[in-house]
């Protein structure tokens, strides 16, 4: 799929091709703008989330190149060539990705705001880590903020998708 | 929140990277992993007229180890530094950092270097390469040339760096065959700056103290190095009264200011705990040798 936006006139701009949950995207865009707007404004992917706009929150965490970023300070140009994962890309065809069917299970979250990020942060870190100590998954999402606090449902939907994702790896 | 506009070039060589940088003579910036520039340039506290990102500068490297000491290379992130095994033992004062840096997402993309070229007082790289001991290579318009990190820091923000040099690498000094340090950081929350931060380092010799650094985060206009305290630790054993009389000297050396994460006196006062907390688990570390 291509699609080509104009950007402003006069503006500074730059042809990227991104690859976006698996679909080569390519756009023309003002090189100031963020990867978080790139994906919400001009490919129209809302879930997600702008929270603090300052590296603060995590509510933007998406994954470039499999590892996760705080798309609010990353520029779109950056991610020219790259791999980039949002929750949008977390679905296959057989339904919910396990993180998503655990959030839901263990009710991992109150407003749902934080959780895009909780959930690509968790993925990158079942990757690495399949079997996590309730330390580690604390640790590893740190950097994302749930404001709701309701993290004690969410470290348990961890938990249950690393359970969840040992069953389909065996 | 947008910054404003810039020209941005992805060269794939250091030498590109430096025409580029001459072409602009000081008004474009080095975007590395952008995590301080980039929230710098959205308040538009900078307004470079053109980013560099040298992220596909390859021969710019990464972490490794070099004639008993280290380079690492100006593309290692904070990430590679906390799950490198290089970092510990005697260089326990970068591996104690590491985890201590922002927050994880953060450090995926931070670089030490970059953090250095930042030269933010409350950057926690400055006090461990303060402590530790260091020097930046930096190239630039005319050549390569070494800056040891005492003449790096020049005020809050400001380097030594000139604007068309690039940071190639640190190259932390070899600390000789004994030693150890660690660093410790009073934080309100992950991810916030230090409260009050103290990097420890000593390098033993027959059994005293070689070379101590002490360096302060978060109290003053740059990372402090603490002299003086270094000073009462060299030649000496690493018992009770030697470091509790560099942790005196070293809250002496603090400048900290009253602000929301704290009052002067209250900064200070852990600074005073934290030098000597440090030392006491770098003693702690050698007994089990």
């Amino acid at each position: 799929m291509t699609e080509v936006i104009t950007a402003r006139e006069g503006a500074i701009t730059r042809p990227i091709t991104v690859r976006v949950n698996g679909t080569a995207h390519s756009a023309v865009v003002e090189t100031r703008l963020l990867l978080a707007h790139f994906l919400r404004e001009t490919l129209g992917l809302t879930g997600t989330h702008m929270g603090c706009d300052t590296t603060s929150c995590g509510a933007c965490t998406v994954l470039l190149g499999g590892v996760p970023v705080k798309s609010c300070t990353v520029f779109a140009v950056q991610a020219e060539g790259h791999d980039v994962t949002t929750v949008e890309g977390l679905e296959t065809a057989d339904g919910l990705h396990p993180i998503q069917q655990a959030f839901h299970e263990e009710h991992g979250l109150q407003c749902g705001f934080c959780t895009p990020g909780m959930m690509l942060t968790a993925t990158a870190l079942l990757r690495e880590n399949p079997n996590p100590t309730d330390e580690e998954i604390r640790w590893a999402l740190s950097g994302n903020i749930c404001r709701c606090t309701g993290y004690q449902n969410i470290v348990k939907a961890v938990h249950n998708a690393a359970a969840k994702l040992a069953g389909q790896w065996r | 929140m947008y910054p404003a506009s810039f020209e941005y070039f992805a060269p794939t060589t250091l030498d590109e990277a430096l025409e580029i940088l001459g072409r602009y003579d000081g008004e474009a910036k080095v975007l590395a992993g952008g995590q301080s520039l980039i929230p710098l340039m959205k308040l538009r506290f900078a307004s470079p007229s053109a980013l560099v990102d040298v992220n596909g500068v390859f021969e710019l490297g990464t972490l490794t180890e070099e004639g008993g000491g280290l380079r690492i290379g100006a593309l290692t992130r904070h990430k590679a530094c906390e799950r490198s095994e290089l970092l510990r033992g005697r260089f326990g004062a970068l591996g104690a950092a590491a985890p201590q840096i922002s927050d994880p997402i953060v450090r995926n993309l931070g670089t030490v270097c970059g953090s250095l070229a930042h030269a933010d007082p409350q950057g926690d790289w400055g006090s461990v390469m303060l402590a530790v001991g260091a020097d930046v290579e930096a190239r630039g318009p005319d050549g390569t040339r070494t800056i040891p990190i005492e003449d790096f820091f020049q005020g809050p923000f400001t380097t030594a760096l000139e604007p068309a040099d690039v940071i190639t690498a640190v190259r932390v000094r070899d600390p000789g065959a004994s030693a150890g340090g660690t660093y410790l950081k009073l934080e309100r929350k992950i991810g916030d700056f230090a409260t009050a931060g103290v990097a420890v380092h000593v390098s033993f010799a027959n059994g005293t103290v070689g070379r101590a650094g002490i360096a302060l985060t978060g109290v003053g206009a740059t990372n402090v190095k603490a002299t003086a305290a270094e000073n009462v630790l060299a030649g000496a054993k690493l018992d009770d009264g030697t470091i509790k009389e560099a942790a005196r000297l070293a809250a002496e050396a603090a400048e900290p200011r009253d602000d929301l994460r704290g009052t002067a006196e209250y900064k200070r006062n852990v600074v005073r705990v934290f030098t000597e907390r440090g030392l006491r688990a770098v003693a702690e570390g050698r007994s089990h040798d």
